[in-house]
C-alpha cells in the first residue's frame, strides 16, 4: 500500500537529468556507475549520458563480463567490483603527522580528509545493508572514526532497486535485497519509460520537491513489483541459514577447510571487494632526516601474514587458517559483535575470486550434517 | 661519524641504481646523512672502501664478479641486495635454462674472449646477504624506507604481501576475472604499485614471490585459462628465475612431457 507520508512520483526517463541537476543545485558532486576497464565502477558523472545505458553484466565464479546491448535501461545489471566502501573507508589515507619542533618537542597533527557533499546514484540494497554494518563498526562506537565520519555525513544516497541479480547474487537468502528498504535518501524503481522515485529522508524530500513528478499509476506500481518478484526468483544461490555461528564454530576441524586451502590463492581479493570487511593496518612513513613522520592507514586482509602477526609469532601461518578466520568471523563472530552476519549476499567474493571459490558452496559443505 | 655507504654494480642494467638517483630532494638529504664512498654511477669511486652498508645491484655471472662480491662482503658491515638480478638472478639467469656454451659459439666470432661462470646466480648463492629489496627495478620508495629504517637502527619492514592487495587498493578491477588474463599478481610480492594490472595487463611477476606463494594453484588455473606449460613456465621464470618458489613451478613445466 502506498504510504501517504512518503513522497513519491513517476519521473519520465528523459527527465532523469533533472535529478542530477537538482542534486548539483544542492551542492552535491554526483557520482555513479560507469564502465571502465571491463567493470562497472563509481566515477564522477557529467550527465546521464555517462550512465551505463544498455549494459548487462554476466557474473559467475571467477568471471565478470560487461556486455552491451540495444536496451535503454541504465541500471539493468547487479553490481560492480566495489560497493560504497572505498568512498568512506579509504583504501589508503593519512591519519596524522608528527613533527619535531626546534625545542625537541613532538607536535602531532590529526588529518581531516577533504570531503565534498557527494551524491551516489545507483546504490543497491546489498550496498545499503553493508553500509549500515560499516556505520556500526566505524561510527557507532565509543571513539567514532574521524575520516570515515567526515565523508559519511556528506553522502546522499540514490538507491535503485535491483531487477537483474547476477548468477552470483544471494541477497534474498541473507535478507538484504533485492529491494532497498531503508538507509537511502531516494530510491528508484527503473521501468521501461522512467522511474518511480520515492524519498527516504528529509534531504530526499527537498530534492524530490524540485522534480516535476507525475502520479504513479497502478500499472507502474505493478510493473515494479513484478520486476522485484522476478529478481527474487532469479537468485539460485543461498547460504544455508542467516545465523551459522554455532554450526561454523562446531566445525573448526572440518576437513573441508583444508580442501578449500588447496584451491585458494590467499590473495585477499575477497576481502578487498567485500563491502563489509573493515580490516586495516597502520604504517609509519618517516622522513629521511627523522624530523617528521606520516602515519598512514591502509586496507589489510586476514589473508596476509601481517594480519595475525603478534610479537615473534604468526597466529595463522597457512591458508586453511586464514580462510577459516575470514569465514568464521564474517558469518559467526559478527553475530556477537554486530548482532548479525557480516554477509549481505552481494556475491562479489564469488565473482571476483580469481579462482572462483564460492562462499555459498563452501559454507554449505562445512555446515552440512554428517552423512 | 656518518654511516659509510657504497653502491656496487654487478651483472645488471643499472636500472636499480637509478632508484637512488631519482630520489629528488631526498637524494640531497641522503648525501648529507651518509658518507657515500663508492657509487660509480653518481660519482664517487672507491670499490674497496670499508663501509657500513653496501647496496648491491646485479647477479654474479663471471669469475671476476665472484671474487669482487667476496671483497664487497668483507668490506661491508651490512650487505643489501637490490633488484631482481641481485636477489634472484634476473633476466640474465635465463641462460641457466639453455646451453650457454652453444649460444656463445653461435653468437660470437671469438667466444674464447668471453669468461663466464657456468650459471648466473643471485648474490646470496655466494655470500651472506643481510637484506633483500625485490623489484625489476626497485623503486625509490622502497629504498627510502629501507635506508630510513637502517639509519634509525630498526629492522626495515618487509613488504611481502601479494600484488592483489595493492591492486585492489588502487581501485583496479582484477584482470584475471574481468579479462581472463594470466596474472602473476596472486603469487607476486607487492611494492610496484600494481603497475601492469593498472594498464590492463597481467602482472609479470618481476617483484618475485610473495609470502607463501601458491604457485601451483595459480599455474593450474592458468592451464584452465588456456595457457600451455611453456607459457606458464615463461611467466614464472622470466624475471626472478632463481627464486625457489618460481623456479620449481616453472622448471617442472619445462621438463614435463607434452
Amino acid at each position: 500500500m502506498p504510504n501517504d507520508n512518503i513522497a513519491s512520483g513517476f519521473l519520465p526517463g528523459q527527465d532523469l537529468a533533472l535529478l542530477l541537476t537538482a542534486l548539483a543545485g544542492q551542492g552535491y558532486r554526483c557520482i555513479g556507475p560507469t564502465v571502465r576497464d571491463g567493470a562497472l565502477v563509481y566515477d564522477s558523472l557529467d550527465g546521464v549520458e555517462d550512465l551505463p545505458s544498455g549494459v548487462h553484466i554476466q557474473q559467475s565464479p571467477g568471471s565478470y563480463r560487461v556486455e552491451f546491448n540495444q536496451g535503454k535501461r541504465l541500471f539493468d545489471w547487479a553490481n560492480g567490483p566495489q560497493a560504497l566502501k572505498p568512498l568512506l573507508f579509504a583504501p589508503r589515507e593519512l591519519l596524522w603527522q608528527v613533527e619535531r619542533s626546534a625545542d625537541g618537542q613532538l607536535r602531532f597533527t590529526q588529518q581531516t580528509p577533504e570531503s565534498a557533499p557527494t551524491a551516489v546514484i545507483g546504490v543497491r540494497a546489498c550496498d545499503l545493508a553493508a553500509l549500515e554494518l560499516q556505520d556500526r563498526h566505524f561510527l557507532e562506537t565509543e571513539i567514532p572514526d574521524n575520516c570515515y565520519g567526515v565523508r559519511r555525513h556528506q553522502l546522499f544516497l540514490v538507491a535503485v532497486n535491483c531487477t537483474r541479480p547476477a548468477e552470483t547474487c544471494f541477497c534474498v537468502s541473507t535478507g538484504d535485497g533485492p529491494s532497498a528498504r531503508h538507509g537511502y535518501d531516494l530510491v528508484l524503481d527503473e521501468l521501461d519509460d522512467g522511474f518511480i522515485v520515492q524519498s527516504g529522508s528529509a534531504r530526499g524530500n527537498e530534492i524530490l520537491a524540485q522534480l516535476e513528478l507525475q502520479p504513479v499509476s497502478a500499472q507502474q506500481r505493478n510493473a515494479a513489483a513484478d520486476a522485484t518478484a522476478q529478481a527474487v526468483d532469479m537468485q539460485s544461490r543461498q547460504l544455508p541459514g542467516r545465523n551459522l555461528r554455532d554450526q561454523l564454530f562446531a566445525n573448526l576441524d572440518h576437513p573441508h577447510w583444508e580442501e578449500v586451502a588447496t584451491r585458494c590463492l590467499s590473495c585477499g581479493n575477497c576481502t578487498s571487494v567485500c563491502p563489509t570487511c573493515f580490516c586495516y593496518r597502520e604504517l609509519e612513513q618517516p622522513a629521511l632526516d627523522r624530523e617528521s613522520s606520516r602515519h598512514y592507514r591502509e586496507w589489510d586482509s586476514c589473508f596476509t601474514q601481517g594480519h595475525s602477526y603478534i610479537h615473534g609469532f604468526v597466529v595463522r601461518p597457512d591458508t586453511r587458517l586464514r580462510y577459516r578466520q575470514w569465514l568464521t568471523h564474517k558469518l559467526g563472530g559478527w553475530h556477537d559483535q554486530y548482532g548479525r552476519s557480516g554477509c549481505v549476499g552481494c556475491g562479489r567474493c564469488i565473482a571476483w575470486c580469481p579462482v572462483g571459490i564460492d562462499i555459498t558452496k563452501e559454507v554449505s559443505a562445512i555446515t552440512a550434517p554428517p552423512e | 661519524m656518518k654511516p659509510r655507504v657504497a653502491v656496487h654494480k654487478f651483472s645488471s642494467c643499472d636500472g636499480c641504481q637509478l632508484a637512488f638517483l631519482n630520489l629528488g630532494e631526498d637524494l640531497l638529504t641522503l648525501f648529507e646523512l651518509v658518507d657515500v664512498r663508492h657509487f660509480a654511477e653518481a660519482g664517487p669511486v672507491d670499490p674497496s672502501a670499508e663501509v657500513d652498508i653496501s647496496f648491491v645491484e646485479g647477479s654474479i655471472s663471471t669469475p671476476d664478479e665472484l671474487e669482487r662480491i667476496r671483497q664487497v662482503r668483507n668490506s661491508s658491515k651490512y650487505l643489501v641486495t637490490i633488484g631482481a638480478c641481485a636477489v634472484a638472478g634476473g633476466l640474465q639467469a635465463l641462460r641457466n635454462l639453455a646451453d650457454s656454451g652453444e649460444w656463445m659459439a653461435a653468437v660470437y666470432a671469438s667466444p674464447e674472449y668471453i669468461d663466464t661462470l657456468g650459471s648466473v646466480e643471485p648474490v646470496s648463492e655466494y655470500v651472506k646477504v643481510d637484506m633483500e629489496l625485490w623489484g625489476c627495478p626497485v623503486n625509490s620508495r622502497q629504498l627510502l624506507a629501507a635506508i630510513g629504517s637502517l639509519l634509525a637502527g630498526v629492522v626495515p619492514r618487509e613488504e611481502h604481501d601479494s600484488v592483489c592487495l595493492e591492486c585492489k587498493r588502487q581501485g583496479q578491477a582484477c584482470v584475471m576475472v574481468a579479462h581472463s588474463l594470466p596474472c602473476m599478481g596472486p603469487v607476486t610480492r607487492s611494492g610496484c604499485g600494481a603497475l601492469c594490472p593498472g594498464v590492463n595487463r597481467g602482472c609479470y611477476g618481476c617483484y618475485g614471490p610473495c609470502e607463501k606463494p601458491p604457485t601451483e594453484v595459480l599455474a593450474h588455473w592458468f592451464t584452465g585459462l588456456g595457457q600451455s606449460d611453456e607459457q606458464i613456465a615463461q611467466r614464472f621464470l622470466a624475471f626472478t628465475p632463481e627464486a625457489p618458489a618460481f623456479y620449481s613451478t616453472g622448471r617442472s613445466r619445462l621438463t614435463s612431457d607434452d
